[in-house]
């Protein structure tokens, strides 16, 4: 049976089951030898002891599965009432004891902040959507917090959207779990994104990195148009500097979590990173590319050291999952293809 | 962009500059604007003619579009593009294409193209090894041709051999064979070269549509010949430097020096000076045949009329040479660099069919590449540089005259108008009356110097007439770049002077800021710092070995497949190219910014005080 924790080091990609997609994705980078911020998973056997107690005291997946998607009134009721309980629950004493050993071991005592994100099972995109993709918890710092933070993160598989998703997939609720990463917070002087295949051509030859001041939550969130680069996977040329007016950045408060911030004038038109860490960031998107045979999308910061870390890698969807069809197909005679320039007009 | 399409002004609405009608129409008849020229597109090809042109210097563009014509319209018969016609206005060279748009017609054209372009891809080695033998023989009947004199008595040979003939006949038999051997560099110019092109064009379109963000720069590295030609005059820079430290006379190579104080150093030191003057000669001979232009003008002087480019650049190889840093060109490196390229962008298709095409275009096109690259050596530096020189024996000997004051006068007179010149020269040896041109000749050219000087600040609008839906003259695209979006940015940017933001091709990707150098003579090559940024108007391969010096380098014109490029790139330094107007609008002094990659030059300091 697994364990309640499992460290990055311990987990890879086949692990998905147990520690979630985004968990598993960040074990395997750290096996590949990709820099990675410490930290562990709260397992999906975490979860299945917390639901369970839950289900100990009522019924939580058959009411779900009786529930009727398009019932909006009986699902808000049912994703209110199932929320309020995992809050109330109290965490089994194995989970809550493996946790805090754990948050020990990783932060020593005097409590390095961590980042809390759900890692959720599903493979299915769109539900993950749901489920639990927004819920990232930065700059949590004391246990307490911690634990309710997990909790949340559990809580999201119950939000509205995301029943209602299910019901109407009619999935099985049983193996409908969600697992927790903790890691050591980057305290990020750049943060950003990075796509080993273009978002908007689907060029496979050329990396594009997105990147803004401060911690990456303010590019994800779109809260501010970040600086732009596209560089040759290959090549390293530099063929696009797009760089924009950065207004805002989120900033780590001490007591706990993250503030918007006014950037200084003289930093908002100022690129967020100088040729050597792009050339470096390139190199890390085609080393993790190439690890896993298939083009990138990936989060990633650049710490107060000038060290790039990776948050987090997932396969390109958009467009990966098209059927490529030939270009040019090659002719008999390869003469004949100077005619598309000098035998039509265009 | 709701914006009414803006139209160019029509050519019949451009007036000649006022005081300079009779320079105007002075350029031959058919290259004046006719009303019927006003139902078509024409631009102003700022490429190959940035400057007014001088009367004589229009031969360049009257044997190009023979020739370029002459093998599109009847020798490949390209389906649907014909020539270029040309015409002149204010010392500017305009032109439009002939494009082919009867389905019938083109039909009947790509039959008679498949016959011979492909006969010509087919055998495109030995073609150009052909090709080269031709080339070779015409540049050796140029060098061949006897010097432009009328001695005062004719030499007692003439006797003595019965020759039968005297010099004022040869005078007009040297002009002529010249002409006629400028004329024919030109047709074999244009042999391949749009075939070559067009190869280069279609495997460029494939990496477009395969790899829509690839930049236009990674193509041609992946096409580029690493052994051309056009690269040996720097690498013959290289050799001297090496040589001078071997010969241990390498102090004598100093940042700013004159070609004539060295000259007299080395023949002060003896036998290692003589040695190195040996040396010399023998890498001027054909290398430093390269001029500092593109060659389209008289102006554009060759390395060997004018040393200080290949010597301005000694100090710094020599400078690597003593710190024991290689200079040579790591050209197996560069090879295996290329091929690499093109094995990972291979790999980088999706699908089997399209690796199979890849490898027939690439295939195609470095075919092709060796004469694109190469030609230029034998046509626009080797034997243009000896066509202008044999002129200007010809300026020197109607000035002797007192045709006029200076043997560069001579370029003031269109080519038929030097004919009849010389023929009055002749015949006034022979009768041994007076010529009668000393009485014509000064005052035109003074009228046409005036008017060089008038067009030269007169801006001309880039195009002329309505603009046409679409560009598709596989020529114009491939020769001048120009496509409905370049139209559409020269319509939108109609009058904005004022802005610090020049763009440009991106030629060369990098950042660099440094003060700026502008160079716009060969004269001013010596000036160049170590790590200042050059802006000069044309860029040349010529110019290489100054790339060793410089921290960037930005031009006014060029396209991102130009030789410039290449060698900016091996340097591994900021390149933009073809900004139009750096060279205007940049001072030397000023601190400017380069970014290669974006093809984008910031200046950043205020407009400097005219001194």
């Amino acid at each position: 049976m697994p364990e309640a924790i499992a460290w990055f080091a311990d987990v890879g990609i086949h692990d998905r089951p147990v520690v979630g997609g985004k968990g598993a994705s960040l074990g395997e980078l750290a096996g590949a030898g990709i820099a990675v911020p410490p930290g562990f998973v709260v397992t999906t056997q975490a979860f299945e002891l917390f639901l369970a107690a839950l289900e100990g005291r009522a019924p939580v997946r058959a009411r779900i599965e009786a529930c009727d998607a398009d019932d909006l009134d009986m699902v808000t009721a049912l994703s209110r009432e199932v929320r309020r309980r995992v809050v109330e629950e109290a965490l089994p004493p194995a989970v809550e004891t493996a946790l805090l050993a754990a948050h020990r071991a990783l932060c020593g005592e005097a409590g390095a902040p961590v980042a809390v994100r759900s890692s959720a099972t599903t493979e299915d995109a769109a539900d993950a959507s749901f489920a639990g993709l927004q819920d990232t918890f930065l700059w949590v710092i004391h246990a307490d917090d911690l634990v309710a933070r997990v909790r949340e993160c559990w809580g999201s598989l119950y939000s509205v959207e995301s029943i209602a998703y299910r019901r109407r997939q009619a999935f099985p609720e049983a193996g409908v779990a969600m697992a927790v990463v903790v890691q050591i917070m980057v305290d990020a002087a750049v943060a950003g994104v990075m796509f080993t295949r273009s978002p908007t051509t689907g060029d496979k030859s050329v990396i594009t990195i997105e990147g803004a001041w401060g911690l990456g939550s303010a590019v994800v969130s779109g809260e501010v148009t970040p600086d732009r680069w596209v560089i040759g996977k290959i090549t390293g040329e530099i063929s696009v500097r797009d760089i924009s007016d950065k207004h805002i950045e989120h900033c780590p408060v001490a007591s706990g979590g993250v503030e918007e911030c006014p950037v200084t004038e003289d930093r908002r038109r100022t690129p967020c990173l100088e040729d050597d860490l792009l050339q470096a960031l390139r190199e890390i998107g085609r080393k993790v590319e190439r690890h896993y045979g298939a083009a990138q999308d990936i989060e990633w910061a650049v710490n107060r050291g000038g060290a790039v870390m990776l948050l987090q890698s997932r396969p390109e969807t958009v467009w990966s999952t098209r059927a490529a069809a030939p270009i040019a197909e090659p002719l008999a005679n390869p003469l004949a293809h100077v005619m598309g320039v000098f035998g039509v007009r265009r | 962009m709701a914006d009414a399409i803006k139209s160019f002004p029509l050519p019949s609405s451009v007036a000649v500059v006022p005081g300079t009608e009779g320079a105007q129409a002075a350029y031959p008849y058919y290259t004046q604007f006719v009303p019927e020229d006003d139902e078509r597109f024409w631009f102003y090809n700022s490429m190959h003619f940035p400057e007014p042109m001088h009367h004589f210097d229009m031969i360049t563009a009257e044997a190009a579009y023979c020739a370029l014509g002459a093998f599109n319209t009847r020798v490949h018969v390209l389906p649907t593009t014909k020539g270029i016609d040309h015409r002149i206005i204010n010392g500017r060279v305009y032109i439009g294409g002939v494009a082919v748009t009867d389905p019938a017609e083109i039909a009947e054209r790509q039959t008679l193209f498949q016959q011979r372009a492909f006969y010509y891809y087919e055998h495109w080695e030995r073609l150009y090894d052909q090709w080269k033998v031709k080339m070779k023989l015409l540049i050796g009947e140029a060098t061949d041709l006897p010097k432009v004199e009328l001695p005062e008595w004719e030499p007692i040979e003439t006797t003595h051999t019965g020759k039968g003939v005297a010099a004022n006949h040869a005078l007009v038999d040297i002009y002529r064979k010249q002409l006629e051997g400028y004329f024919r560099m030109w047709q074999h110019h244009f042999e391949f070269l749009l075939l070559g092109y067009g190869a280069y064009l279609t495997f460029f379109d494939f990496c477009k549509r395969a790899f829509p963000e690839i930049s236009d720069q990674t193509i041609s590295r992946m096409v580029a010949g690493m052994e051309a030609e056009i690269f040996r005059p720097d690498e013959e820079v290289r050799r001297l430097a090496r040589r001078a430290v071997e010969l241990g006379i390498d102090g004598l190579f100093q940042e700013g020096m004159t070609v004539e104080a060295v000259f007299a150093e080395l023949d002060a030191l003896g036998n290692s000076g003589a040695a190195w003057r040996d040396e010399l000669e023998t890498s001027r001979n054909p290398w430093f045949n390269v001029n500092v232009g593109d060659g389209f003008y008289h102006y554009h002087r060759s390395w060997n009329d004018d040393l200080s480019l290949p010597f301005s650049a000694l100090p710094g190889y020599i400078a690597k040479v003593r710190a024991g840093e290689p200079i040579d060109r790591p050209v197996a490196q560069l090879i295996r660099e290329r091929e690499q390229l093109v094995i990972d962008y291979r790999e980088l298709l999706d699908t089997e069919a399209d690796r199979a095409t890849y490898d027939q275009l690439i295939g195609l096109a470095h075919r092709v590449f060796p004469y694109v690259e190469g030609h230029k050596f034998y046509c626009e530096h080797w034997y243009t540089n000896l066509f202008f020189n044999k002129i200007r024996e010809f300026g020197a000997l109607l000035a002797g005259h007192g045709f006029f004051a200076e043997e560069a006068d001579v370029f003031h007179l269109t080519h038929y108008e030097l004919e009849s010149a010389i023929i009055d020269l002749s015949l006034a040896w022979s009768s041994g009356s007076p010529p009668i041109g000393p009485k014509r000749w000064p005052a035109i050219v003074a009228e046409r110097k005036a008017a060089i000087a008038a067009w030269a600040g007169n801006r001309v609008p880039p195009a002329l007439g309505a603009v046409p839906d679409v560009i598709d003259d596989p020529a114009i695209v491939m020769l001048w770049g120009i496509t409905r979006e370049n139209l559409d940015r020269w319509l939108a940017e109609d009058g904005d002077d004022d802005s610090r933001e020049l763009k440009g091709f991106a030629a060369s990707s990098g950042v660099v800021e440094g003060l700026a150098r502008v160079v716009t003579s060969a004269a001013d090559i010596g000036t160049l710092r170590q790590g200042e940024i050059l802006v000069c108007q044309v860029t040349n391969p010529s110019w290489a070995p100054i790339f060793q010096k410089i921290a960037a380098a930005v031009s006014d014109i060029g396209g991102s497949m130009s030789h410039m490029a290449i060698v900016a790139r091996e340097y591994g330094l900021p390149a933009v190219v073809g900004t139009g107007s750096a060279t205007q609008r940049i001072r030397t002094g000023q601190r400017i910014r380069v970014d290669g990659g974006r093809g984008v030059v910031t200046i950043l300091d205020e407009v400097l005080e005219d001194a």
